[in-house]
């Protein structure tokens, strides 16, 4: 499952047959790009993309190996594992690319997050993990991690739609004390510099990352967070239905850049 | 010429906007201190106007690229001019990035500590116009 090199750079490639995002002329930043999407791998420093490069370097496998051992362990009321129904982690490719996606039972949007915990309440009756808990963002981590490489997907329409026009409007609504939206930062001035941190597009295809600020893994809904408390305004809670209306604006936004998870940012 | 009263909140001193581009008169009635002003300008939690601004100030090691470099801003800009941007920048230009530095009207979800609240005080507000005003090029 771990890659020495960079699975993105186009030196391994991937067995699901999703390499399909072309590696253009040298000079350029390959799978990372896409049109004017960019990751913010291509924002970041080489020391810190070299981490993400390297699964072996990479910190954010400690908590994904757990998850990958929890995986087949039983859990809940049922005693049932993860694997008792959904057999291989594998099974799970794609999921992490499409998701946000809308929940019938719920009237409303889920991420992979909440897609897991209701898996833990409802098919195993064991306890919801907190929302930045460490067994939560292994597992997350390893789920999407079976989508690294394809291409983000996320639908808008239909029963969505609504909800991405929520995200949008979140997206480009100045708040807080220094009045600023995501918008402000990550479209209007992404590429320059804010004092010691340079802005990239806040792309969220890493999610969730390893962020070396954090000396820990963090969920999108927490970096999320910090750019709220950044210009002064009141976040909302990790897992509010704020947040993952924002997630699926920008997830979608992010449509054609290849998941990255687990990226490694500063 | 129009009045601008900071309605709600009555701790803001009230000041007068002439030609909608220049505050001529003192919001604390005295003249800034430079040396303070550019101790406002380098800090975080108050101007942090290095997050946006190349300003001179070698021993600073990051300054922001979004808004213009600000040497010789005074060649540019009358003292008038330059109180109002820093107390509101929107009054020129309402798509900015630039935050209002002495306003407490019209902002969305303002965390609780810093509700009502101006993010600088009216003397921190004239000691970086007085420092700006020092930012010639020759
Ligand atoms: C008792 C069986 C059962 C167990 C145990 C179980 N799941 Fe599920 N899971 C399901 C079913 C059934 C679905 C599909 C539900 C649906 O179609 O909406 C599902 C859906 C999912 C999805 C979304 C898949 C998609 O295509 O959108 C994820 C992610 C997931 N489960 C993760 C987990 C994880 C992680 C665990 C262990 C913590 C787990 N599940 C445990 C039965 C189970
Ligand atoms: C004052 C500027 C500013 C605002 C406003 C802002 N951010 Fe950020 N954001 C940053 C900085 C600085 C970083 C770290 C460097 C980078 O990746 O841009 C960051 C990082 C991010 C990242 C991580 C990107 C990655 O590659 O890991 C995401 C996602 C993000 N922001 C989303 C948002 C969202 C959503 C909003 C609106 C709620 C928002 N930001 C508002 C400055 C801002
Ligand atoms: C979040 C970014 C940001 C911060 C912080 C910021 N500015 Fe600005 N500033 C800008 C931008 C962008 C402009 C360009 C004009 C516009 O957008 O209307 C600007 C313009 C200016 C101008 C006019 C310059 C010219 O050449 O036209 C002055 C003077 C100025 N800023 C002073 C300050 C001072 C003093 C501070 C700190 C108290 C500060 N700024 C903080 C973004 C910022």
């Amino acid at each position: 499952m771990r890659h020495r090199t960079a699975v993105l750079a186009g030196a391994v490639g991937l067995s699901l047959g999703f390499v399909g995002i072309a590696f253009t002329q040298a000079g350029d930043w390959g799978a990372y790009q896409v049109g004017d999407k960019r990751s913010g791998y291509t924002y970041a420093q080489p020391e810190t993309q070299a981490m993400q490069d390297d699964d072996f370097e990479n910190p954010a496998f400690l908590l994904v190996d757990l998850a990958a051992e929890q995986w087949s362990i039983p859990d809940g009321e049922l005693d049932k594992a993860c694997a008792d129904c959904h057999g291989d982690v594998e099974n799970l490719a794609g999921v992490g690319a499409t998701y946000p996606v809308y929940h019938e039972g719920w009237g409303k949007m889920i991420n992979v997050e909440q897609r897991i915990n209701e898996c833990r309440t409802e098919n195993m009756q064991a306890e919801p993990l907190k929302y930045d808990s460490k067994g939560l963002l292994g597992m997350t981590a390893l789920v999407k991690l079976q989508s690294r490489g394809m291409p983000m997907n996320v639908a808008i329409d239909g029963p969505a739609a609504p909800f991405y026009e929520k995200g949008k409007e979140f997206y480009f609504e100045r708040r807080g004390q220094l009045d600023l939206a995501c918008a402000n930062c990550h479209e209007d001035h992404a590429g320059e510099q804010l004092r010691a941190n340079r802005l990239s597009q806040g792309q969220p295809n890493g999610f969730p990352t390893y962020r070396l600020k954090w000396q820990n893994m963090g969920s999108l809904h927490r970096r999320i967070k910090g750019c709220n408390r950044q210009v002064r305004a009141e976040p909302y809670k990790s897992g509010s239905d704020e947040y993952v209306n924002l997630e699926l604006f920008i997830s979608h936004r992010a449509n054609g850049l290849p998941v990255e998870t687990p990226s490694v940012r500063n | 010429m129009a009045v601008v009263g900071p309605a709600s909140a009555e701790s803001l001193v009230t000041y007068t906007i002439v030609d909608d581009f220049s505050i001529p008169e003192s919001l604390t009635g005295a003249p800034g201190d430079p040396v303070k002003g550019r101790e406002v300008a380098i800090n975080r939690r108050l101007g942090n106007c290095l997050a946006c601004h190349v300003m001179p100030i070698p021993e600073q090691p990051f300054h922001g690229e979004t808004g213009p470099d600000l040497d010789g801003v005074a060649d540019r800009y009358t003292e008038g001019e330059l109180r109002l941007r820093v107390v509101d920048s929107k009054s020129i230009n309402p798509y900015t990035m630039m935050p209002a530095f002495y306003r407490v009207e019209g902002f969305h979800r303002v965390m609780e500590r810093f509700a009502g609240k101006p993010i600088l005080t009216a003397q921190e507000v004239e000691d970086v116009v007085a420092y700006l005003m020092t930012l010639k090029e020759e």
